[in-house]
C-alpha cells in the first residue's frame, strides 16, 4: 500500500449513490442511517451544552447572577434528559454502532434495515414530545421521582412520554443489532473472531432490550399516576414512591452499561491498531463485557442507599456493586498491557482512547467510594456524584464518541481530517473536562449538594474553577467538532482505504464504502488483532 | 434489488427479494427479532406484575375484597374467546405451510373476530365499572372509593386493573393490525409453504397477548 494516495474517493459509494435529500431520508442503508442519528444526537449535545453552560454560569459567583432557583431546576432536569436520553444513550449505539456492526461482520446490512429507519423516526418523533415539554419545561431532575413528579405543574407527563418514546426506538436498535450478529455475521466471522467493538456493541443491545421495558412501564405509569391519580406511587394514596426508585434504577443503573459498553469496544479497535500489538487478553476483555451487562442489572439499589432500603438489601447491594468494578478493571489492565512495550503513535484518536482509559479510571475508582455504605452516606446528592458520573459519562462515553468519531472520519467521509487541530482540540478537551470535574470532587466532599442554585460564599473558588473548566471543555469540543465537519466539506485530503493499517473488515473496503459494503462478502480466516509490526505509513 | 424504503414488486408465493440476506436466514431474523420482542413485551408486563406483587402483600384483604367487584364469569368467557382466537391463528400458520392461502384468510379472520368480541366485553365491563364510581381518580358519592373501609387499596386494585387491563387491550388492538396485515397478504395469495414468516411472527405475537390474559384473568378475577 502506499503510504499517501491522494486519489479521490470511488466515484459511487454511499454518500453519493442515490443522489438528493428524500433518498437520505427514506434511506434503509446503515451507513447513511448511522450519519442522520449522528447529525441528530449532535444538535442534543450541542443544546445540553448550552444548558449546561447557562448553569455553570450562574454558578461562577455565589446569590443568584443569571438564572432564578426554578429556572434552574428545569435547566438540569433538561441538561439531564437531553444528554442521557437523547444523546449519549443512543450516543454511540445508533451512530458508530449501525455504521460498523454490518461492516466488521461482513454483512450488507443490518438484519431489519426498515425497523432500523423507524426507530430513527420514533426517535425523532420521541425528540419532539420533548421540545413540546419546552413549553413548560419540566423542573424534577432527570430522574423523575415521585412524588415530586406528580405534584409539579411542569409538563412531566410530555417529557416522561417522550423518554419512553425514545425509549421504544432504543429497544428496536438494540433487537435490530442482536439479530444482525446472531444472524448475518459473513463466513469464517466465528464469535471468537469478533471485533471487540463489536462485543461491546452486542452486549449493549442485550440491556437495551431487556432494561428500556422496565422503565418503559415506570414511565407509562407515572404518566397514568398524573392523568388518572392510580396510586401507585403516590403515598398519598397507599403508594410507594420508593417503587418507583426501584422501577426507575433497575432500567438508569444498566443504561450506564449502554452508554460505556460501546465506548469500551471503540478503545478496544484503537488501541492495538495504534500499538501495533495484538490486543492483551482478547477473550477476557469480550467476556468482561457480558459480565459487566449482567452484574450490572443486579445492583441497581445503590442509587437509594439513603431512600430507606432495608439494611440487608443495602449490604448486598454494596457487595455486587463492587463486584462490577472487577470487569471493569480487568479491561483497563487489558488496554495498560496492549500498549506495554508496543510501537505506539499518539495520533488524535489514539490520544483520545488514551484519555478514556485514565478518565474511566477515575470514574471507576469513585464509584468505588459510593458504593461503600458508610461513605455513601455522606456523598450521596453532593458534587462528589455528579464529578463521578461525568467521569464515567462524559470522560467514558463522551470520550469514546469523540475517539470513535476521529477514527473512522476517514472511512465515514472518505477524507482525512487535519491532526494538528485534532490534538490541539484534544488537549482543551482534556484539560477542560478535568479542569471542570476534578474541583467538583473537592465540592463534594466538602458537602455541597447537588441540584442548587446558590452556595455558600467558601465555595466559591472551585466553583469559579470548574466554570472556567467547563468553558475551555466546550470550546475543545466544539473546535474539534468543527475541525472534522470543516474536514468533510473542503478538504482535498482524501483518505486511502485504510490510512491506520488496521485488520479489522471495515478498512478492508474502499473509503467511503459502497452502498453494498463490500464488493464481494469477504471470506474471514483470522481473528481481528494479528498486529505485529509498526505503523509505517498513514495519514499525519 | 432495491434498496429502497418501499418494496412493491413480489411474486405469489416466492419470498420477498430482501438483498442483503438469503431466504433462510431473513426467516431465521424474523423469528429470532420476534422472539426478542416477545421478551421486551413481558418484561414491560413485568413491571405491572410486580407492582400487583407488592400491593397485592402489602393489602391482601381489601384485595380479596376489590377484586369481588369483578364479575368471574365474564373474565372466563374473554379468557375462551382468546383462546380459541389463538388456536385460530395456529391453524393459520398451518395452512400457510400448506399453501391455502384461502385457509389463512378464513383462520385469520376468525381470530379477529374473537379479538373484537375481546374488546366490546372489556369494553362494558370497563364502562360498567366506571359509572359505579369504580375508576381511578373519581370521588363521586356513590364511589366505592370513598367508603371508608376500603378506599387506599380498593383504588389501588382498580388502579392496577386499568392499567393492566388497558395496556393488555393496547395490545391486542395491536395483534390485530398485525394478523390483519398477514390477512390482507394471505388474500393476494402471498404466502406458501416457501414464505409464511408475516403469518408465522404474527401468531407468534398473538399468542403472547393471549398468555398475558391467562395470567391477568386469575390474578384479577379470581385470586384477587
Ligand atoms: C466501577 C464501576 C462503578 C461503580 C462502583 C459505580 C457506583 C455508583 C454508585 C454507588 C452511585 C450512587 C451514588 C449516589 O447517588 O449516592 C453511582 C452514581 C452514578 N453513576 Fe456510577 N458506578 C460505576 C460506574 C458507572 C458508569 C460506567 C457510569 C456511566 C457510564 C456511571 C454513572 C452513574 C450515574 C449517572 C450516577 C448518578 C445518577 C444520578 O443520581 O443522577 N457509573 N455510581
Ligand atoms: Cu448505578
Amino acid at each position: 500500500m502506499t503510504s499517501h494516495q491522494h486519489a479521490a474517493n470511488p466515484a459511487q459509494n454511499y454518500l453519493n449513490h442515490p443522489k438528493g435529500v428524500w433518498s437520505w431520508l427514506t434511506t434503509t442503508d446503515h451507513k447513511r442511517i448511522a450519519l442522520l442519528y449522528l447529525f441528530t444526537i449532535l444538535l442534543s449535545f450541542f443544546a445540553g451544552g448550552v444548558a449546561a453552560l447557562v448553569m455553570r454560569t450562574e454558578l461562577m459567583f455565589p446569590g443568584h447572577d443569571l438564572v432564578s432557583a426554578d429556572t434552574y431546576n428545569r435547566l438540569f432536569t433538561l441538561h439531564g434528559v437531553l444528554m442521557i436520553f437523547l444523546f449519549i444513550v443512543p450516543g454511540i449505539p445508533a451512530t458508530m454502532g449501525n455504521f460498523l456492526l454490518p461492516l466488521m461482520i461482513g454483512a450488507k446490512d443490518v438484519a431489519f434495515p426498515r425497523l432500523n429507519l423507524l426507530s430513527y423516526y420514533i426517535y425523532v418523533i420521541g425528540a419532539l414530545f420533548g421540545v413540546a415539554a419546552l413549553a413548560n419545561p419540566v423542573d424534577t431532575g432527570w430522574t423523575f421521582y415521585t412524588p415530586y413528579s406528580m405534584d409539579t405543574g411542569t409538563s412531566v407527563v410530555l417529557m416522561t412520554a417522550a423518554a419512553f418514546i425514545l425509549g421504544f426506538s432504543s429497544i428496536l436498535t438494540g433487537l435490530n443489532f442482536i439479530v444482525t450478529v446472531h444472524k448475518l455475521r459473513a463466513p469464517g466471522m466465528t464469535w471468537s473472531r469478533l471485533p471487540v467493538f463489536v462485543w461491546g456493541t452486542y452486549a449493549t443491545a442485550v440491556i437495551q432490550t431487556l432494561a428500556t421495558p422496565v422503565v418503559g412501564i415506570t414511565l407509562l405509569l407515572l404518566i397514568m399516576e398524573r392523568l388518572m391519580g392510580v396510586g401507585i406511587f403516590d403515598p398519598k394514596l397507599g403508594g410507594d414512591p420508593v417503587l418507583f426508585q426501584h422501577m426507575f434504577w433497575f432500567y438508569s443503573h444498566p443504561v450506564v452499561y449502554i452508554m460505556v459498553l460501546p465506548a469500551f469496544g471503540v478503545v478496544g479497535e484503537i488501541i492495538p491498531v495504534f500499538s501495533r500489538k495484538p490486543l492483551f487478553g482478547y477473550r477476557i476483555v469480550c467476556l468482561s463485557s457480558l459480565a459487566i451487562a449482567i452484574i450490572g442489572f443486579v445492583v441497581w439499589a445503590h442509587h437509594m442507599f439513603v431512600a430507606g432500603i432495608s439494611d440487608t438489601a443495602a449490604i448486598y447491594f454494596s457487595i455486587i456493586t463492587f463486584a462490577v468494578a472487577i470487569p471493569t478493571a480487568i479491561k483497563v489492565f487489558n488496554w495498560v498491557s496492549t500498549m506495554y512495550k508496543g510501537s505506539i503513535r499518539f495520533d488524535t484518536p489514539m490520544l483520545y482512547a488514551m484519555g478514556f482509559v485514565f478518565l474511566f479510571l477515575v470514574a471507576g475508582t469513585t464509584g468505588i467510594y459510593l458504593a461503600a455504605l458508610a461513605a455513601d452516606v455522606f456523598y450521596h446528592d453532593t458534587y462528589f456524584v455528579v464529578a463521578h458520573f461525568h467521569y464515567t459519562i462524559q470522560g467514558g462515553a463522551v470520550i469514546g464518541l469523540m475517539a470513535a468519531l476521529h477514527f473512522w472520519f476517514p472511512k465515514m467521509t472518505g477524507k482525512m481530517y487535519n491532526e494538528t487541530v485534532g490534538k490541539i482540540a484534544w488537549i482543551l478537551v482534556f484539560i477542560g473536562f478535568n479542569l471542570t470535574f476534578i474541583p467538583q470532587f473537592g465540592l463534594g466532599m466538602e458537602g455541597m449538594p447537588r441540584r442548587y442554585y446558590d452556595y455558600l460564599p467558601e465555595f466559591q473558588s472551585m466553583h469559579s474553577l470548574s466554570t472556567i473548566g467547563a468553558y475551555v471543555n466546550a470550546f475543545g469540543y466544539s473546535f474539534a467538532l468543527f475541525n472534522l465537519l470543516w474536514a468533510w466539506i473542503f478538504s482535498k485530503n482524501y483518505a486511502p482505504a485504510n490510512p491506520y493499517e488496521s485488520l479489522s473488515l471495515e478498512w478492508q473496503t474502499p473509503s467511503p464504502p459502497p452502498t453494498e459494503n463490500f464488493v464481494e462478502t469477504p471470506i474471514v480466516t483470522d481473528w481481528t488483532y494479528g498486529y505485529g509490526t509498526p505503523l509505517k505509513s498513514g495519514a499525519h | 434489488m432495491s434498496h429502497g424504503l418501499f418494496r412493491t414488486e413480489w411474486v405469489a408465493g416466492e419470498p420477498p427479494d430482501i438483498h442483503h440476506m438469503d431466504v433462510p436466514t431473513a426467516y431465521d431474523a424474523a423469528k429470532l427479532g420476534m422472539w426478542l420482542f416477545l421478551a421486551t413485551e413481558i418484561l414491560l408486563f413485568g413491571g405491572l406484575f410486580a407492582a400487583y406483587a407488592l400491593f397485592h402483600w402489602a393489602y391482601p384483604t381489601e384485595f380479596h375484597h376489590a377484586s369481588k367487584e369483578l364479575n368471574w364469569k365474564i373474565g372466563a368467557f374473554n379468557t375462551c374467546v382468546l383462546l380459541i382466537s389463538s388456536f385460530y391463528a395456529a391453524l393459520s400458520v398451518d395452512a400457510a405451510q400448506h399453501n391455502n392461502n384461502k385457509k389463512v384468510v378464513r383462520y385469520l379472520l376468525i381470530t379477529l373476530g374473537c379479538g373484537l368480541i375481546f374488546l366490546v366485553v372489556k369494553y362494558f365491563e370497563w364502562t360498567g365499572k366506571a359509572s359505579h364510581g369504580l375508576f381511578p381518580g373519581t370521588s363521586g358519592e356513590h364511589g366505592a372509593f370513598n367508603s371508608p373501609e376500603f378506599n387506599h387499596s380498593y383504588r389501588m386494585f382498580f388502579g392496577l386493573y386499568y392499567c393492566m387491563t388497558g395496556l393488555h387491550a393496547l395490545h391486542v388492538i395491536i395483534g390485530m393490525a398485525i394478523l390483519a396485515w398477514a390477512a390482507n397478504l394471505a388474500r393476494k395469495g402471498r404466502f406458501s409453504k416457501r414464505y409464511y414468516t408475516p403469518v408465522e411472527v404474527g401468531a407468534l405475537y398473538w399468542h403472547l397477548v393471549d398468555l398475558i390474559w391467562i395470567y391477568l384473568f386469575p390474578l384479577l378475577y379470581l385470586v384477587g
